[in-house]
Formats: C-alpha cells, sequence, structure tokens
C-alpha cells in the first residue's frame, strides 16, 4: 500500500502538495480521486521524496499560505503552476515566480464574495453603531440612559476602493446599491467598462473620499500603504475598512488618530501582529474588531475546493485557468 | 406663527425642538407631569402634535384639544395616531416617508450581515482577548441567500435592491400581487417563511398586521432561518420570538424593534445568534434632519394654508 501511494502511475496527473505539517487538508480525499498527491510530509524523507519525483512535478497545490523558499523551486524544474488555497499572495516571491515561468492562482474567485459581504457589513456597522448599539441594548442603557445616538448615513457616501480586484469589484457592486459614489485606487486604470473614477494615487484617493476601503494584496510597494499622510487626507469624519492584511496600515498611526478624533472610524477584519490587537481600540464605539475572519464560512471552503479542483483538471486539460494572479 | 401652540408629544430630535421653538410657541408634554392640568390650561392654545414612532395623538388626546388642525409625525408610520379619529375631525395627518427608506434598508441589510457573520459576536471575541486562544468559529455566508420581504412598499423595494446587489433570489408577500416587479409571490406569510432563509419584516403596524410574526411563521423559517424586524415591535409575537430563539427552533435574529420598547426581553441578551439595536432605522444625523424639515414644512404649510408637502390624511 505505501509504495503504491508514492509511486505514481502513468495515467493519473500528478499535484505536489506544499501545506503546513499541521494541517492536513479537509478534501484530501475528493483530489486524490482524480490526481496523484505527492506529500513529502508523507514521505519519512521529505527532500530525498521530493528528488525523486523533481523532474515529473508540473503542479504545486499550496495549502493555507505557506511560505514557498527559492530553494524549494529550484528543487522542482518542471513546475508550471501554482495552485494556491488563499487571497494574499504575500507568501510567494512573485518576481522569483515570473522569471521561472510559474503561473500562480488563488483564492481570489471562491473567497470575493464573502470577503466583499464582510467588508459591506463591517461598513455598515461602523457607520451605523451596529455592535456598539447591541452592546448598549444588552448592557441595559436604553432603558437607563434613553436613545442611542445618532449614525450616519450610508447613502451618498463616497467610497474609494484600494485595490480593484476580485474583492474590490465585488465591494464596489454591492455599494453602487446603497447609492454609494464609487472611485478606486490600482496599480493601474482599468479598462473603460469599469465606470468608476480611477486616482493614480492613495492621498489623492483619501482627499476625495468619505470611506476607504482597503481590498489590495500586500506586497513590498502596498505596505503600510494607509500611512498618516492618507490618514490626515481622509480626514476626521473619514472612515477605514481594511479586509486585506494587517500591514497594509500603519497601524501604529492608526491607533493614534482613532485615540485623538481624527478619523471618523475603523472597521478591521485584519492587523498587523495576529491574534494581538492594539488595547486602545477595545474601549471605542466608532470601532469594529473581527477576528480575520472574512473567508471563514463553509460555503467559502465549499467554493474554494470547487475552484482548485477546476484548476488542476483545467492545467492537465489545456483550459483556461480562473483565479489567475497577474504579474505587474 | 409665533403664537401657534405646538405640542410635541416625546423628545425625539435636539435640531427639530430647537426649530421649532424659533417658529411657534412650543410645548414639551414631557415637562408637564400632570397632563390633566395642562391640557386644561392649554388646551385652547394647541393647533399642532408632532409625534412619532413612540407617541402620537390617540382618540383621547385628539378629543382633548378642540382646536387642533394638524399632527405631523416625525415617522413614516403612523401607528401612534388615531387616523380613524383625525379623518373625522378633519384633522391633517403628515408623515416622513421616503427621506429614512434608504436608512431603514441599510440597516435591515446591516443586520442581516450581522447575524449571519456573527459581526456583534466576533467584536465581543476580539475585545475580550479571546482570539489570542483560538479561532473564533465559522459563520453563514450572505451572497446568494434567498429573501423573503413582508410588505414591499418604499422600504421593501429598497432592501430587495440592495440584496439582489448580493446576488439573493427574493420573494415577497403583500396582500395583494403587484405586477411591476419581478419577485416572486407567495399568498401567505407562511408560504414566504417555508420557500426563504432570510424573512424581512417591512410592512406598516397595523390591525391585520399586529404578530403577522407568530408560532407558526417562525417554525416554517425554521432552524435555519433568520428574522429580520425593521418594522414595528408588534409584527412580532415576543413571547413567540424568544422561546424560539433560545431553544434554537430559529436560526437567528436581527432586531430594531419590540413590542414594548425600551424593554427588551432579557433572554435575549445571552444569545450569539441575535443582533439587538435600539429603535435605530432612521437614526443617522443625516436622515433625522431631513424628517424634521418635512414635519417643519409641514406645519408651516397648514398654517400658510398652502398645499402639505407629505400628507397621509
Amino acid at each position: 500500500m505505501e509504495q503504491k501511494s508514492m509511486d505514481p502511475q502513468d495515467d493519473v496527473p500528478l499535484v505536489f502538495v506544499h501545506r503546513p505539517p499541521s494541517f492536513h487538508f479537509p478534501f484530501k480525499d475528493r483530489l486524490s480521486t482524480h490526481f496523484h498527491l505527492l506529500d513529502p510530509l508523507d514521505s519519512p524523507d521529505s527532500t530525498h521524496f521530493v528528488r525523486r519525483h523533481a523532474n515529473s512535478i508540473r503542479v504545486l497545490l499550496c495549502v493555507d499560505p505557506t511560505p514557498i523558499s527559492s530553494d524549494l523551486l529550484d528543487l522542482l524544474p518542471s513546475l508550471q503552476l501554482i495552485v494556491g488555497s488563499s487571497v494574499g499572495v504575500d507568501h510567494l516571491d512573485l518576481s522569483d515566480c515570473r522569471r521561472r515561468g510559474i503561473a500562480i492562482t488563488n483564492a481570489g474567485v471562491a473567497f470575493s464574495e464573502d470577503v466583499a459581504d464582510l467588508a459591506v457589513g463591517l461598513l455598515i456597522d461602523v457607520l451605523r453603531g451596529i455592535s456598539a448599539a447591541d452592546r448598549f441594548v444588552r448592557s441595559g442603557f436604553w432603558v437607563k440612559t434613553g436613545d442611542y445616538p445618532l449614525g450616519f448615513k450610508l447613502g451618498g457616501k463616497r467610497i474609494g476602493i484600494v485595490g480593484l480586484g476580485n474583492i474590490g469589484s465585488q465591494v464596489a457592486k454591492r455599494l453602487e446599491a446603497f447609492g454609494c459614489i464609487i472611485s478606486y485606487n490600482s496599480r493601474r486604470k482599468k479598462p473603460p467598462s469599469v465606470p468608476f473614477a480611477y486616482y493614480a494615487n492613495i492621498y489623492d484617493l483619501a482627499m476625495n473620499s468619505d470611506v476607504l476601503m482597503v481590498c489590495c494584496a500586500l506586497t513590498e510597494e502596498t505596505h503600510h500603504i494607509v500611512n498618516k499622510e492618507v490618514m490626515a487626507a481622509l480626514g476626521k469624519e473619514g472612515v477605514i475598512i481594511n479586509v486585506g492584511r494587517g500591514d497594509l496600515i500603519d497601524e501604529k498611526e492608526m491607533v493614534q488618530f482613532l485615540v485623538r478624533g481624527e478619523i471618523g472610524g475603523v472597521g478591521l477584519d485584519v492587523f498587523e501582529n495576529e491574534p494581538d490587537v492594539p488595547k486602545e481600540l477595545f474601549q471605542l464605539d466608532n470601532v469594529v474588531l473581527s477576528p480575520h475572519s472574512a473567508v471563514a464560512t463553509p460555503e467559502c471552503f465549499d467554493a474554494l475546493e470547487e475552484l482548485i479542483l477546476f484548476n488542476l483538471k483545467a492545467f492537465f486539460s489545456n483550459e483556461p485557468l480562473r483565479s489567475l494572479v497577474e504579474f505587474e | 406663527m409665533e403664537s401657534i401652540g405646538v405640542l410635541m408629544a416625546c423628545p425625539m430630535n435636539t435640531y427639530l425642538e430647537r426649530e421649532l421653538e424659533k417658529r411657534f410657541t412650543l410645548f414639551k408634554f414631557w415637562d408637564f407631569p400632570d397632563k390633566a392640568l395642562f391640557l386644561d390650561t392649554h388646551r385652547n392654545t394647541i393647533r399642532a402634535v408632532v409625534g412619532n414612532a413612540t407617541a402620537g395623538a390617540d382618540g383621547e388626546l385628539i378629543e382633548n384639544l378642540p382646536n387642533l388642525e394638524i399632527v405631523s409625525s416625525f415617522s413614516v408610520g403612523l401607528d401612534k395616531i388615531d387616523l380613524a379619529k383625525c379623518r373625522e375631525k378633519g384633522i391633517r395627518v403628515t408623515n416622513t416617508p421616503d427621506v429614512l427608506t434608504e436608512d431603514v434598508a441599510d440597516l435591515a441589510i446591516g443586520l442581516i450581515l450581522a447575524v449571519l457573520r456573527r459581526l456583534c459576536e466576533s467584536d465581543r471575541y476580539v475585545r475580550s482577548g479571546k482570539w489570542k486562544k483560538g479561532d473564533y468559529k465559522l459563520t453563514t455566508k450572505f451572497t446568494g441567500k434567498s429573501i423573503g420581504i413582508i410588505g414591499l412598499g418604499r422600504i421593501g423595494l429598497a432592501i430587495a435592491k440592495r440584496a439582489e446587489a448580493f446576488s439573493c433570489p427574493i420573494s415577497y408577500y403583500t396582500r395583494t400581487k403587484k405586477s411591476d416587479v419581478n419577485y416572486t409571490y407567495y399568498p401567505s406569510v407562511v408560504e414566504l417563511a417555508s420557500n426563504c432563509q432570510i424573512l424581512i419584516v417591512a410592512c406598516p403596524l397595523t390591525e391585520q398586521t399586529r404578530h403577522i410574526i407568530n408560532r407558526e411563521v417562525i417554525d416554517a423559517l425554521g432552524p435555519k432561518g433568520v428574522l429580520i424586524n425593521i418594522g414595528r415591535g408588534p409584527h412580532v409575537d415576543e413571547h413567540e420570538l424568544v422561546p424560539a430563539l433560545v431553544e434554537g427552533r430559529l436560526g437567528g435574529a436581527g432586531l430594531d424593534v419590540y413590542e414594548n420598547e425600551p424593554e427588551v426581553p432579557e433572554e435575549l441578551f445571552g444569545l450569539e445568534n441575535v443582533v439587538l439595536t435600539p429603535h435605530v432605522g432612521s437614526g443617522t444625523v443625516e436622515t433625522r434632519t431631513a424628517m424634521a424639515d418635512l414635519v417643519l414644512g409641514n406645519l408651516e404649510a397648514q398654517f400658510l394654508s398652502k398645499p402639505l408637502l407629505t400628507p397621509v390624511v
């Protein structure tokens, strides 16, 4: 039995599995019916194992954002595709992959609806104070002190989307239905079919927005893309929603802006040092905190499973892939 | 118009109070503990009542104000006003339609997202430091869930428009089928509840719609179903709703309104599948100002003998 699982048969396509040691992905059995899964962590001597199969491996399935080193890529000279299972690609060296001619797919298409839903939920929550109002009711203050303070209207707000990819586009689609005015910043302007105003830099976007929705990938260029200057440009009634990565915002500065009342509110699903969250935020009612759970729904995992299966099948039958990561 | 007496039924908005004081002789009903004495003294002066969802003008108050010409409500719902008596006596009634539609619809979607994605509970999870001990559990996706709307008026339609952007199939119940919409119609609330995952109450409160959410409807919605009420508290039979939520016979609820506001059933305070807001459907700075301006505009129109802006009676 052991020998059989290690030695690929000619007619079953090979998929190399790269995963964290602690995590066995739940749809392994389903994939096994279509592909021969090569998982070095199942082998007692993983380096030897990789070398033995190196030349036949054309696809790598990356489970979770498990870092992929250039040493590993050196061992896999025939690799053509990395199928990722996260939206972010900060665990990969994109320029190295491009140089080697390796394509990358991520979870974008599968995850974007859930992430956009959470982004809109956080925004309504911050503007209307839903979580704070729920605390108010549960602690009996409605009876003791009377009416809850007024919130702010979502309709007519100018929404600046940072990163108009899969997620940003889904956010835009939803917020248009609420009567919001959408504009965006991304590395380059989208085709004319995208009807939203484009700002070439985030500072100008912030100057012209009531709300910043941070939906972009974390790269060296986007690290702390929301900095002190951007927050000052957004202004003291401005709201920031972050469903990207914690490092996209200069968190220390953001805390200061909030404590001093120099921005209106924030809704955060991600933080710089998860699961650590700055304690200063715990006292604020204009802040909504979510434990990096934008994609934590069963529906999302089902969609990811379908997407991964689709892309693996498409690769081996030379059909177009979905959710391809664009290289600059 | 400064001599015209205007009676404000309860505190509702400081901007409105200020603007009324500038234009009229304003009486704040809550400043007078002895209502009978107050009415004896001022009954002839008062020509307008300003009410809202908490207090309006019931039959008794109307009978006590012989010179009452208009009841201008700082709300869209008129369930605190004796409309029949107003008609009978030729008293005009106005409300504040349209301006609050978007806010109420926004809150309805916000409550859905808060219940399905457990926004309030996960915020509590982070604030209490529990995240450091492990991830929060999985929640439920919103996009694509089927939505059932009771009452497809302005607010119901605004909710439908928003839910469509989340790719939700929409169905509805109204007394008569609408010819101008493409949503699926069900001729009863029970059928609607059986065929949707999220049921939203968005109809006016009348004799017919009181307790429109009863045991049978709750059972039809079931343990995976979610109830959203942004209408009025008495639309829902709370004595049935509370045990259904506690026992898990209903999946969740997002409530902005309650049968005995500001009292909220305490059994709900410990539940994580429930989101409770204190009747803030129209509670934004922008909208409350627009509503106040409508109340002022209607009163001025009445006393200048001009057409009312938003007459109901």
